[in-house]
């Protein structure tokens, strides 16, 4: 989230999409309903009528996988009916840039095409730039190499009745949307959007966000009170751990993994530190070799030198090129490249796309460490169905380990906000918290490196690991280490710190070694002054912002990119909901995304979106894999014979994977309906912890399938039926609930079918409750991100036959 | 006495059941084995194990949308509890401070089905081992600790809202004013006769067949 989740109670109007935000993060909905009672507007646009839009003020239908299609027709009516806000286009993105000659877009293709790599020389996407290196601008707006004449031809073409073809939405629907919507383009007005995995598990999911980033900067939603973009995270701890990295193609703090090819630490930390030419740009990323080289030195301590580049070469480095995902390392395990396997807190054989072939990919290790709280369809996978014990070799661990409530420590939720939290009761049994099992993990590895040598020992054996107190891993030392400490005595823009002393943040951090921080986005959150994520002051006054609640990366922002909520004088562009503002000579209100004056003044101010080389916002951007704009590409399995939008069918730019068990249909007959899959209130991810309570069993006791009457009708299935879906890969078992909720979708002539099923069962628990909806989904991601499609794929749905 | 109110402000429920896991957590009362009839509603009725289910109701309106209507079901807590008709000693009682009406064990010597159709709203059920019967209290024991019901508390939109019952009725009053703007047929049902009082945007009907009684 840019903002937070008390934040959503500012709005004048909140888009529910890709999201069933009432059934999956109901806390949520006490803020959108305190929106409302103020006289917010509430818009829910899904393929499926949910809780959701239950409480909205209006809803509409989508096809599941066009949401390009339906917000790229919302661009156009902003642009063609002038809706945008100028002051702040203008001023804090980059609409008035001028791309070079080379940019094209024809017939679904951007310039710099390579259809044998499937991917796209970006050099030809750059902006004009000026003798000293600065890009160029046309503040009117009228030069057609300037991004918004760019914008406006891209978007032209998504005219409401070709949107409405593509989606499925009426066109009345769609105009209705575009305008209350669009009504917070003016200067007092705000929206927002929430949105889930409902966007971004496509092959189009990162563009799909890109596409309502592009609307909330030209209605100048963002940094505002009541707006940003804002993703709801699927699990409490989703943000923290992505803080962290444990994603493989970064480091703690969104620092760059690094590439085989960069040799040495320098190298490395020049090709990742980005340059600006333009004096108004603070280009925060040029403080990057701090915050690596203070990450090494938290990593390594001592032994971390400048003359052994603190340790960088004992770090794995990915080749380039190289792409460790989850579907890529679960193709791996399937041709038998991975030998073991710790699958911690995690049941990859039901949470996994093309659950099957996770499954028989298990088959293929020789060990597997399954850490978790109860048995589960990942460390039973060798007595599931369709697999016979006696030829699966795989050796299984099962280490079982406490959970939230049963451990001390932090947790980061959606709004950035790291809590921390107290431990309630004791773990059961022989269940550690999983810091105890990591920690007493890599000291016995280290006693094995000492004694027995092994690969790549100075990594190992260098490795700082003093986090322990009294024997048990210690939370307290972690979170210090992740905040980072000053490593001598120092001077720091006249400030003195003693070296042992806890940095107060990452302003301090230094590229010499002198400074440790395990991660740099988290630096001030435990200091001096205390634990700052154990506070507990409630604010309800003003726009809710809770300074003194918990603690916010980074330090403490609430709402990110604030400086745009201002105009030139810094005066609120929303005086009633002001998130910052300009009082003699000094910021006050949230933490402002820096301490520079105003933009009005000239010899001292910093453009407001200050992570960006060039200070602006990115309406055309040069960065995703895809593309510099979002265009509409039809989902890997679809039911339409044609892109109505270009020739280019599906995202030109996604892996598709080819092995055996990787089978995609697009229109075939025998799977003419369209699959997505989602949650239910009671059981969370895989229902691997909710699926043991018998309240929440009761409440939703078995795999469903949600279609409509006509569908229902047409395949003879009545409501309560067990019925099969089936798709490509793999088919379940569902009770039938025929519903109006699900409506067919009308594209021109052609009529098109959709069901949904949760992917919270498993063959374990409960008897006869059905197994994962995950068995159908595809092996196929998002270009960029590599989320696999499991929002939009091709079923069929059939009577059980014999059955009742 | 005025005692105390709920009032179920529907329009503002977006059926994550909370409720309706809180008042199982707080009564310590068993989940029972459910099938899915085709439904997100389960358990399917009350019944001793079971004092409060949401009802899910859905269907098109006039202008060809679909609406989902949830009525998160319980004992109304009347002012003259009709369930008391066939009983003659304290088998039900009601709190003379909170006003809750809270069935004893007691309850074991008298008929169900007279004191199941006493009720307008078919609350009351009989545990088949025991043959006491059961139904919410309206956490009457909570009530006289200072606390809020469980279903209550665990609300997380404000569909739910517990206090004095004058207050309640203010509040009550309020709210329907405000929805008959965007739905004229919104109202309160048997506010004067109840003290769990549901607003409804709709007709009660379409909500559950005895949301507003038999």
């Amino acid at each position: 989230m840019t903002n937070h989740w008390i934040d959503l109670k500012n709005s004048d109007c909140i888009l529910i999409m890709g999201s069933n935000a009432a059934a999956n993060h109901p806390i949520s909905m006490k803020w959108v309903t305190r929106a409302k009672e103020k006289g917010g507007k509430v818009i829910s646009v899904d393929p499926r009528f949910t809780q959701t839009s239950a409480v909205a003020d209006f809803y509409t239908a989508l096809r599941s996988g066009t949401d390009i299609a339906f917000l790229g027709g919302m661009i156009n009516y902003i642009l063609e009916n002038e809706k945008f806000f100028k002051d702040y286009v203008t001023n804090y993105t980059n609409a008035t840039f001028l791309v070079t000659d080379k940019y094209k877009f024809d017939d679904g293709l951007f310039a710099g095409y390579d259809p044998e790599k499937r991917a796209y020389d970006k050099s030809l996407w750059a902006f004009q730039k000026d003798e000293k290196g600065i890009p160029k601008r046309d503040p009117e707006m009228k030069d057609p190499l300037c991004v918004m004449q760019i914008l406006k031809k891209h978007y032209s073409r998504y005219t409401p009745e070709k949107v409405s073809e593509i989606t499925g939405t009426p066109v009345e629907d769609l105009k209705k949307v575009y305008e209350m919507y669009s009504a917070t383009g003016q200067k007092d007005k705000v929206g927002t959007i929430m949105y889930a995995m409902g966007w971004t598990q496509h092959t189009v999911g990162v563009q799909n966000i890109r596409t309502m980033s592009i609307i909330q900067l030209l209605l100048g939603n963002i940094g505002m009170a009541g707006g940003g973009v804002n993703a709801l995270r699927g699990e409490s701890n989703v943000q923290g751990s992505t803080d962290q990295a444990i994603l493989f193609h970064i480091w703690p703090g969104y620092l760059k993994m690094p590439l085989a090819s960069q040799a040495t630490l320098e190298e490395y930390l020049k090709q990742s530190t980005p340059t600006s030419a333009d004096p108004l740009s603070a280009n925060w990323w040029q403080n990057y070799p701090k915050y690596a080289v203070s990450m090494l030195k938290a990593f390594f301590g001592d032994k971390a030198t400048a003359e052994n580049g603190f340790g960088y070469n004992w770090l794995p480095k990915l080749d380039v090129g190289q792409n460790c995902s989850w579907l890529n390392l679960f193709d791996a395990m399937y041709d038998g490249k991975i030998k073991g396997f710790f699958a911690w807190g995690q049941n990859p054989a039901c949470s996994g796309a093309n659950s099957n072939k996770v499954r028989h990919a298990l088959a293929k290790l020789d060990w597997l460490v399954n850490v978790n709280l109860f048995e589960n369809e990942t460390g039973s996978f060798w007595k599931g169905p369709g697999m016979d014990p006696k030829k699966i070799k795989t050796e299984v661990f099962m280490l079982p380990c406490a959970a939230s409530f049963e451990k001390e420590g932090s947790i980061t939720n959606s709004g950035r906000w790291a809590q921390w939290r107290y431990k309630a009761v004791n773990p059961p049994g022989d269940a550690k918290p999983d810091g105890d099992i990591l920690y007493e993990l890599m000291v016995k590895i280290k006693d094995l490196y000492k004694k027995e040598g092994g690969k790549n020992p100075e990594a190992i054996l260098n490795l700082k690991w003093d986090y322990d107190t009294k024997g048990h891993f210690d939370p307290h030392k972690v979170a210090k280490e992740l905040n980072g400490y000053f490593l001598k005595d120092v001077e720091v823009a006249g400030q003195k710190f003693k070296k042992g002393e806890l940095v107060p943040s990452f302003a301090f951090l230094q590229a010499d070694g002198s400074t440790s921080s395990g991660n740099w986005l988290y630096c001030s959150s435990y200091t001096e002054k205390g634990n700052m994520m154990a506070r507990r002051k409630s604010d309800q006054s003003g726009i809710g912002l809770n300074p003194e609640w918990a603690w916010c990366w980074p330090v403490n922002r609430r709402i990110l990119y604030n400086r745009a909520s201002v105009d030139l004088e810094g005066k609120p562009w929303d005086a009633d909901r002001a998130v910052i503002k300009w009082v003699d000579g000094k910021w006050v209100g949230d933490v402002p995304d820096g301490p520079w004056p105003p933009m009005s003044d000239k010899e001292k101010t910093k453009y407001p979106f200050i992570m960006r080389p060039d200070g602006v916002a990115q309406i055309f951007g040069s960065g995703l894999n895809d593309g510099p704009l979002p265009e509409h590409y039809e989902p890997l399995e679809c039911p339409v014979p044609k892109n109505l939008m270009s020739s280019q069918f599906i995202n030109p730019t996604i892996k598709v994977f080819k092995g055996e068990m990787d089978k995609h249909f697009t229109c075939d007959p025998r799977f003419p309906i369209v699959g997505t899959t989602y949650r239910v209130t009671e059981h969370w991810q895989t229902g691997l912890m909710t699926r043991w309570q018998p309240w929440l069993v009761e409440a939703e006791p078995q795999l469903f399938v949600e279609m409509s009457k006509e569908l229902a009708k047409m395949r003879g299935i009545e409501n309560g039926e067990k019925v099969k879906v089936s798709s490509a890969r793999g088919d379940v078992e569902a009770v039938a609930i025929v519903t109006t909720r699900f409506r067919p979708f009308k594209l021109g002539q052609l009529t098109v079918h959709q069901v949904g099923l949760p992917w919270c069962f498993g063959w374990i628990q409960p008897k006869d409750g059905g197994d994962s909806a995950n068995l159908l989904t595809p092996t196929v991601g998002d270009p960029n991100t590599m989320i696999p499609e499991s929002k939009a794929f091709m079923v069929n749905v059939e009577k059980i036959k014999g059955g009742a | 006495m005025s005692g105390y109110s709920i009032l179920v402000d529907t329009s503002k429920c977006t059926a994550c059941r909370g409720c309706q896991v809180a008042c199982k957590q707080w009564n310590q009362l068993p989940g029972t084995v459910t099938k899915n009839t085709g439904s997100y509603e389960n358990p399917v009725d009350l019944s001793a194990d079971t004092y409060k289910t949401v009802r899910f109701s859905e269907g098109e309106s006039g202008n060809g949308q679909p609406y989902w209507f949830f009525f998160t079901e319980q004992c109304r807590h009347c002012l003259s509890p009709g369930c008391m008709g066939s009983a003659e000693d304290d088998e039900i009682v009601q709190d003379e401070k909170t006003g809750a009406v809270v069935f004893t064990d007691k309850t074991k010597k008298l008929k169900i089905d007279t004191v199941r159709s006493d009720c307008p709203y078919d609350i009351p059920r009989q545990d088949p081992k025991t043959k006491v019967m059961q139904k919410c209290t309206m956490c009457n024991d909570r009530l006289n600790n200072g606390m809020m019901p469980a279903c209550v508390k665990s609300c997380p939109t404000g569909a739910m809202t517990f206090g004095e019952r004058d207050k309640i009725l203010d509040a009550c009053k309020k709210r329907v004013a405000e929805l008959k703007k965007t739905f004229p047929q919104a109202q309160a049902i048997n506010p004067d006769d109840v003290r769990v009082i549901y607003i409804v945007k709709d007709d009660p009907k379409k909500y559950w067949k005895f949301a507003a009684g038999r």
